[in-house]
């Protein structure tokens, strides 16, 4: 780099030296916007916009487009005239009789109910609370926001270490780590999906806290002085003026949340890399992409399903907003 | 007039060149990419003196250990070894794309059917002129270990370890208990075990793995090597009735393995057997590593799975075989392939296993003298073989049996009952697999 920049010096010196050029410069200005741009000055420009253009399409769109295209064929990872295409034929496997994935589209929408029903309110909740400049304020709010600043991983790791059947935190206090009355968090499908959800749910309601949390400052605080006059309790203040105007931190909360649902992926992936009842699909396109012998073509199928299903949710969102914006 | 411009279009001086600092760093990472993606192969091209290697042994015991096999080979040749080393799991996520790539001249590999998918796929240079120096040094069972499909060798052994069932001598001894030979000997053994307050079967499945090695072991007792082989490579079904009667036999065990397996590691599982509150444990003789007490260690012994068939014995050992093979088109072939005829020499292994004492040499002529009493078992169980198996994993299609074998043994453990729909729906996919390429 430091070469590149030595180079770039003499350059930078060659500019004409200044004096009579600004003068001239600012005689032709009226005439026309050519003669504001330089030769360099195109050139700069072309990088500045072409460059990140040509880097967001060879890495966001033609990989992904690579992708859908590469769902219809079957590959290996093994020079590009393995490349075999099958039309529909992954889809048709996937959808009759891969037995992982059924499940793992289920439990993504239950990923996203449990996000919504649960630590949305109770993020929601702990907001108001903190919103009333309670005493350690600061305190409660840095504890509950901790676990988002941990990542994912190390949360699978902190919760396994409760969870573990033999050895964790539950079952020792309870004494279920014993024959006949043996509880496993980890590998009973009844169980691991909701013992994961508290992990992700422990998570989630900080994050949803921080948001409400930014939302309700915003909140001017004439409105509820204007509601306390008008003689409405707090819950009446919170439910008919507060709440409305958190609108746009709904919507914020309601985006995050779905992309906190489709992306679910590190936390199952170290605590049990979706087994039996914790199958989701970013994990079955990991485990059919990344690997010895890969299956390209039909991981390349999930992770089209996972595009539509994001789509449906995207796309909506999109025409909305653009209505608000045209209407504004 | 680039600094004003009134247009504010123009950038200031610093600024442009932070920019363009900008535009070389993502020049740089732009041709960092396909790097990335080769791995990072080796520049050494042209040097005659010097072979590269990529190795998978990133943890510091094998890893030492291979060091000092490139270093004595340095000092006896004057070749240097260039070694490659990646994280192993790593390593084995990318090995596609490394191959592809420009790989190292030799790279350390595992022995079986996913050695000879790469063979297959043209991503390994044939070594017979290898294997006509070293063939002597080797059982004929890993002289079969080291053969494509095409017949031609394509890989070098230099360690292995067998499979067996783990017990604690100490425990056989109190209870009076007598190592089974035969299947119904074993059955009455769990049934005592669960009596006198034992866990039977140690059982650890959470990372999908160790039931793979369970059921290898009842198949090739009750069905035998060549139809084991034939299940591996697709060609059997696995709605075979011989199948069937492989997961009856598993089932009538079931009851005796430890409760909760899938959400339990192999490493809590061989506590249980390390704290003798379970009577048996069936793994590789890596189990070993957990029992970090000497006293605990010396006390630990196995025996060979029993036998089911008589027709089949107890003739087929599992025995995972690491080792080498060498890229489709090294750099510096000729000094390549000296280094593969040195790796087949008793002498390196016997370098290797000074390092690595957790498991036993390829080769039958190598020094034996400093074995533990385990693995001198290990040693016999292997050689005294007529076929050596890999492990599931190693002796069939990995994207296989990672995604449909692992979650359906899973499964079959808590619902031994289904098991007929889960063959099916195995052998269907199986199928499409098998057909893609």
């Amino acid at each position: 780099m430091t070469t590149d920049i030595t180079k770039e010096n003499p350059e930078a010196a060659a500019v004409p030296p200044s004096g009579a050029a600004p003068a001239e410069n600012a005689k032709k200005v009226p005439q026309g916007h050519r003669r504001l741009l330089t030769r360099r000055d195109r050139i700069t420009l072309g990088f500045m916009a072409g460059l990140p253009t040509i880097l967001h399409i060879a890495l966001v769109w033609v990989t992904a487009l690579a992708s859908i295209a590469l769902a219809f064929t079957t590959w290996d990872g093994i020079g590009f005239d393995s490349i075999k295409w099958v039309g529909l034929q992954n889809f048709k496997e996937l959808f009759e009789q891969n037995p992982q994935f059924w499940p793992a589209v289920q439990h993504n929408v239950i990923w996203f109910v449990v996000l919504i029903v649960i630590p949305t309110p109770l993020g929601l909740f702990l907001a108001v609370q903190l919103d009333k400049k309670i005493r350690f304020s600061r305190v409660y709010q840095t504890a509950f926001f901790l676990p988002v600043v941990l990542s994912m991983a190390v949360i699978g790791f902190v919760w396994q270490l409760i969870y573990n059947p033999d050895t964790g935190l539950i079952n020792s206090i309870i004494g279920a780590n014993e024959p006949g009355k043996y509880i496993d968090w980890i590998g009973d499908p009844d169980l691991n999906l909701w013992a994961i959800l508290v992990a992700a749910s422990w998570r989630h309601t900080g994050y949803m806290m921080i948001l409400y949390l930014a939302g309700l400052k915003g909140v001017d605080p004439s409105l509820r002085e204007a509601s306390s006059l008008d003689g409405a309790n707090e819950w009446q203040t919170f439910k008919n003026v507060i709440f409305p105007t958190l609108r746009p931190t709904n919507t914020v909360v309601l985006v995050v949340t779905i992309i906190e649902a489709l992306r679910a992926f590190d936390l199952v992936f170290v605590f049990n890399k979706g087994a039996e009842g914790t199958e989701l699909l970013s994990i079955l396109v990991t485990n059919n992409i990344i690997g010895e012998s890969s299956r390209i073509g039909y991981g390349s199928a999930i992770a089209v399903v996972l595009l539509l299903i994001s789509l449906v949710v995207i796309i909506p969102y999109l025409v909305a907003t653009f209505r608000k914006e045209r209407r504004a | 007039m680039q600094h004003f411009t009134p247009s504010g279009l123009s950038l200031p001086s610093p600024n442009r060149r932070t920019l363009l600092r900008g535009i070389g760093g993502a020049a740089v990472l732009g041709a960092g990419i396909p790097l990335l993606s080769a791995c990072g192969g080796s520049g050494t091209a042209s040097d005659p003196k010097t072979v590269t290697l990529g190795s998978k042994a990133s943890d510091p015991v094998p890893k030492k250990a291979f060091a000092d096999i490139y270093a004595a080979y340095k000092k006896k040749s004057g070749i240097t070894v260039d070694v490659n080393t990646k994280d192993s799991n790593t390593f084995q996520e990318q090995i596609n794309s490394y191959l592809q790539g420009t790989p190292d001249d030799v790279f350390t590999w595992f022995a079986g059917y996913r050695m000879q998918f790469f063979a297959a796929k043209g991503l390994a240079t044939p070594i017979d002129d290898v294997w006509k120096t070293i063939g002597d040094n080797f059982p004929e069972a890993m002289h079969k270990l080291s053969k494509g499909e095409d017949g031609k060798y394509y890989f070098v052994p230099l360690y292995t370890y067998p499979w067996a069932i783990f017990y604690r001598k100490s425990v056989f001894q109190e209870k009076g208990y007598e190592v089974p030979t035969k299947w119904d000997d074993f059955v009455a053994l769990c049934k005592q075990m669960k009596k006198d307050g034992l866990v039977p079967i140690a059982f650890g499945d959470k990372d999908a793995w160790p039931a793979l090695g369970t059921f290898d072991q009842i198949n090739f007792r009750a069905n035998g090597y060549d139809f084991h082989v034939d299940l591996m490579a697709g060609k059997a079904s696995w709605t075979d009735a011989k199948v069937r009667k492989a997961f009856d036999l598993w089932a009538e065990i079931l009851p005796y393995h430890q409760e909760g397996a899938v959400g339990r590691t192999w490493q809590d599982a061989a506590q249980t057997l390390a704290s003798k509150k379970a009577g048996m444990y069936l793994l590789g003789t890596f189990v070993a590593q957990q029992f970090t007490n000497k006293a605990d260690l010396d006390d630990l012994d196995f025996f060979a799975f029993p036998e089911i068939d008589p027709a089949y014995g107890q003739d087929t050992v599992e025995a995972p075989t690491d080792g080498f093979m060498m890229s489709k088109s090294p750099k510096n072939k000729a000094e390549a392939v000296k280094l593969l005829q040195y790796l087949g020499t008793p002498d390196a292994e016997d370098i290797y296993l000074k390092s690595d004492p957790s498991v036993v040499h390829a080769s039958t002529k190598a020094d034996t003298s400093s074995y533990t009493a385990l693995q001198k078992k290990a040693y016999d169980m292997i050689s005294g073989a007529k076929s050596l198996t890999q492990f599931m994993d190693r002796d069939s299609r990995p994207d296989f049996t990672s995604t449909v074998m692992q979650p359906a043994l899973q499964k079959f453990i808590r619902d031994p009952k289904g098991v007929d729909s889960l063959l099916s729906s195995i052998e269907r996919q199986k199928k499409t697999i098998f057909a893609s390429s």
